[in-house]
C-alpha cells in the first residue's frame, strides 16, 4: 500500500507554509519602510546637493576611472606578492614559536619579540619608518622604490598576524593526533609535517582569508609613501578638479574586490562547520 | 622454546606522590597474548604507554627483543617503529584517507616505496573486508571500521609487539564484535600482543595469560580460567563481583 500523509502531517505543513509566507511579507514591508526613511533623511539633508556634487559626480567618476583602475593594478600586484611572502613568513614564525627544540630557543625568542612588536605597531608607523627611515640610512643595497618599501612594510606587519593565526591552528590540533603519529615511529619533525600542519592549516583557512581581505584593503596605505596606487591616483585626480568623486571610485573598486573574497570565505567557513557537525556523530 | 619479546623488570612510575605502577615484572614471549584487566586507573594504560616510551618510567627496565629500550640514549622513535599501538579513541588522521593513514608509517618511517606500501596496504584491507574503504576519509567510516583501520595501520609494519589499549571501549556491541574478530585473526597468525580490555569473554578467548592490575600492581596472574573462575585475592574477587553486577561477566 502506498503512503498516505496523515491529516496531522498536512495540517503541520500548512501551518509551516503560512508561517513562512508571513515572515517573507514582514521582511518586505520592513525593508520598504526603512529604505524610504533612509532616503528621506539623506536626500532631505540641507547639504545633500553639495555632497552629491562633490562626492558622487558622474562626470568626474568617468574621467577618473581609468587612472584609478590602473592604480588598482599596482595594489593587486603588491597584494599578490605580499600575500605569498606573508604566508611563508607566517608559517616559519608559527613553526618557530611552537617548536620545543632547545637548539631553536634563540629563534623562538626572536620570533616572539618580532610578533610582539609588529602586532602592536600601527601599520602607518611601520610604513613611515620603513619607507622614509630605511632609505635614510644610505645603505646602498636597500632599494629606494616606494612600492618595494611599502610592500616590505605590509609583509612585516601581516607576517606577525598570520604567524599568530597559524600558531593558534597548530595548538588547536588534538594532542592525541601527535601521540598517534609518534606511536607509529614518526619523528617530531615528521609528525609536524605530515600530521599536525595539514590539520592546523585547514582549521585556520577562514581566518587566513580574513587577513587576506584585510591585507588587500591595507595595500591602499602604501599611497602615503607616494606609490601611485588606486588611492594615490584618486588623490591626484582630486587635486586637479577639487572634486572628491575619484576617492569614491577607488573605494568602490576596493569593495568590488573584497566582496567576492568575503563570500568565498563565508562559503569555506560554512563548509567546515558542516563537516564538524557531521564528525560530531562519533 | 620461543624467545622472549618483551621483558619488563621491576617497573615503577609515579605522578608526583601518586604511585601508578610499582614492582611490575612480566615477560611476553613471541606469539604470546597477554591480557591486562583491572579497574580504570589501575595502571593498564600507563603500563602500555611506558612500553612504547610515550611515558617515561621512574625505575626498572624494559627489554624489547633483548634490547634495553629504557637505557639512556636509546632512540625512542626507532623503538616505537618496532611496536604497534592502538588506542581507545582510534586516532586516525582525519586529513588522510584510509590508504594514506595505513601507508604513512611504512613510507616515512620504514622507507618503503609508495607503490609497494600501497599494494601491501591494499592486500591487508582486502583480507579484512575493508578494500572498498581505501579511498574514504575516516569520518565517513563507522567506529568499528575506524578501529579496524587503526589496527591495520599498526600491524602493517610487522611490529614485534602489538599494544592494544581498550580498543573497544568506545564502540557498541556489534562493532565490538568485528574489532575483536580482527584481533583473534591476528592472534591466529602469531602476533605477539599485550591487550588492556574490559571484555572478559574476549579475554578468555584470546589470552594465554591474564594479569590483574590493582592500584598499579600485578595482584594476580594466571590462565583465563584461573583468573576469571578461581580468583584468589580479595581485590580480584571484588572486581569480578562488580563486573558481574554490571552484567559484563
Amino acid at each position: 500500500m502506498s503512503y498516505q500523509p496523515s491529516p496531522l502531517r498536512l495540517q503541520r505543513e500548512a501551518a509551516r507554509r503560512r508561517a513562512s509566507r508571513r515572515s517573507t511579507l514582514i521582511a518586505v514591508i520592513s525593508t520598504i519602510v526603512i529604505g524610504t526613511a533612509l532616503t528621506i533623511i539623506v536626500t532631505g539633508a540641507p547639504g545633500f546637493k553639495a555632497v552629491r556634487q562633490s562626492f558622487f559626480s558622474w562626470h568626474y567618476a568617468k574621467s577618473a576611472f581609468p587612472h584609478v583602475l590602473s592604480g588598482l593594478l599596482l595594489n593587486l600586484r603588491v597584494l599578490i606578492i605580499a600575500a605569498a611572502v606573508v604566508l611563508i613568513f607566517g608559517l616559519l614564525i608559527a613553526l618557530a614559536r611552537t617548536s620545543r627544540s632547545p637548539v631553536l630557543y634563540p629563534v623562538r625568542l626572536l620570533a616572539t619579540i618580532y610578533t610582539d612588536i609588529f602586532r602592536g605597531l600601527p601599520l602607518l608607523l611601520v610604513l613611515l619608518l620603513v619607507g622614509f627611515g630605511l632609505p635614510g640610512l644610505g645603505i646602498s643595497w636597500i632599494p629606494s622604490s616606494v612600492v618595494i618599501l611599502g610592500t616590505v612594510s605590509l609583509i612585516l606587519t601581516y607576517s606577525a598576524y598570520v604567524g599568530e593565526v597559524i600558531r593558534a591552528g597548530i595548538e588547536a590540533v588534538n594532542p592525541a593526533q601527535r601521540m598517534a603519529a609518534r606511536a607509529l615511529g614518526l619523528t617530531q619533525t615528521q609528525t609536524q609535517r605530515h600530521v599536525v600542519l595539514p590539520q592546523a592549516l585547514r582549521k585556520v583557512i577562514p581566518a587566513l582569508l580574513n587577513d587576506l581581505i584585510s591585507l588587500q584593503k591595507d595595500s591602499g596605505l602604501i599611497s602615503v609613501l607616494g606609490a601611485i596606487d588606486a588611492i594615490r591616483a584618486a588623490q591626484i585626480e582630486t587635486a586637479q578638479s577639487f572634486n572628491f568623486t575619484p576617492y569614491v571610485v577607488a573605494g568602490a573598486l576596493f569593495v568590488s574586490l573584497t566582496i567576492p573574497l568575503t563570500r568565498f570565505t563565508d562559503w569555506v567557513t560554512r563548509r567546515q562547520d558542516l563537516a564538524r557537525v557531521q564528525q560530531g556523530q562519533w | 622454546m620461543t624467545k622472549t619479546m618483551l621483558d619488563i623488570i621491576n617497573l615503577r612510575k609515579s605522578y608526583g606522590s601518586d604511585l601508578v605502577l610499582q614492582d611490575i615484572s612480566t615477560t611476553l614471549r613471541e606469539h604470546e597474548v597477554k591480557v591486562l584487566i583491572g579497574a580504570s586507573g589501575s595502571g593498564k594504560s600507563t603500563l602500555l604507554r611506558s612500553i612504547n616510551l610515550l611515558e617515561g618510567i621512574d625505575d626498572g627496565q624494559i627489554l624489547l627483543d633483548g634490547q634495553d629500550i629504557t637505557s639512556v640514549g636509546v632512540d625512542g622513535d626507532a623503538v616505537r617503529a618496532q611496536i604497534g599501538s592502538v588506542f581507545q579513541a582510534f586516532n586516525l588522521f582525519p586529513h588522510l584517507n584510509v590508504l594514506q593513514n595505513i601507508t604513512l608509517a611504512p613510507r616515512r618511517v620504514h622507507g618503503v616505496s609508495k607503490i609497494e606500501a600501497e599494494s601491501n596496504a591494499m592486500q591487508l584491507l582486502e583480507r579484512f573486508g575493508l578494500a572498498d574503504k581505501a579511498r574514504q576519509y575516516p569520518d565517513l567510516l563507522s567506529g568499528g571500521q575506524q578501529q579496524r583501520v587503526a589496527i591495520l595501520r599498526a600491524v602493517i609494519t610487522k611490529p614485534k609487539v602489538l599494544l592494544l589499549d581498550e580498543v573497544t571501549s568506545a564502540l557498541d556491541p556489534i562493532l565490538i564484535a568485528e574489532v575483536l574478530s580482527l584481533i583473534s585473526e591476528l592472534k591466529s597468525e602469531g602476533m605477539t600482543m599485550m591487550i588492556a580490555t574490559h571484555e572478559m569473554g574476549f579475554a578468555k578467548r584470546v589470552a594465554d595469560q591474564v594479569l590483574f592490575l590493582h592500584q598499579g600492581k600485578i595482584v594476580e596472574a594466571g590462565s583465563p580460567q584461573e583468573i576469571l573462575e578461581k580468583p584468589k585475592s580479595a581485590e580480584l574477587q571484588s572486581f569480578l563481583g562488580a563486573l558481574r553486577e554490571a552484567g559484563r561477566l
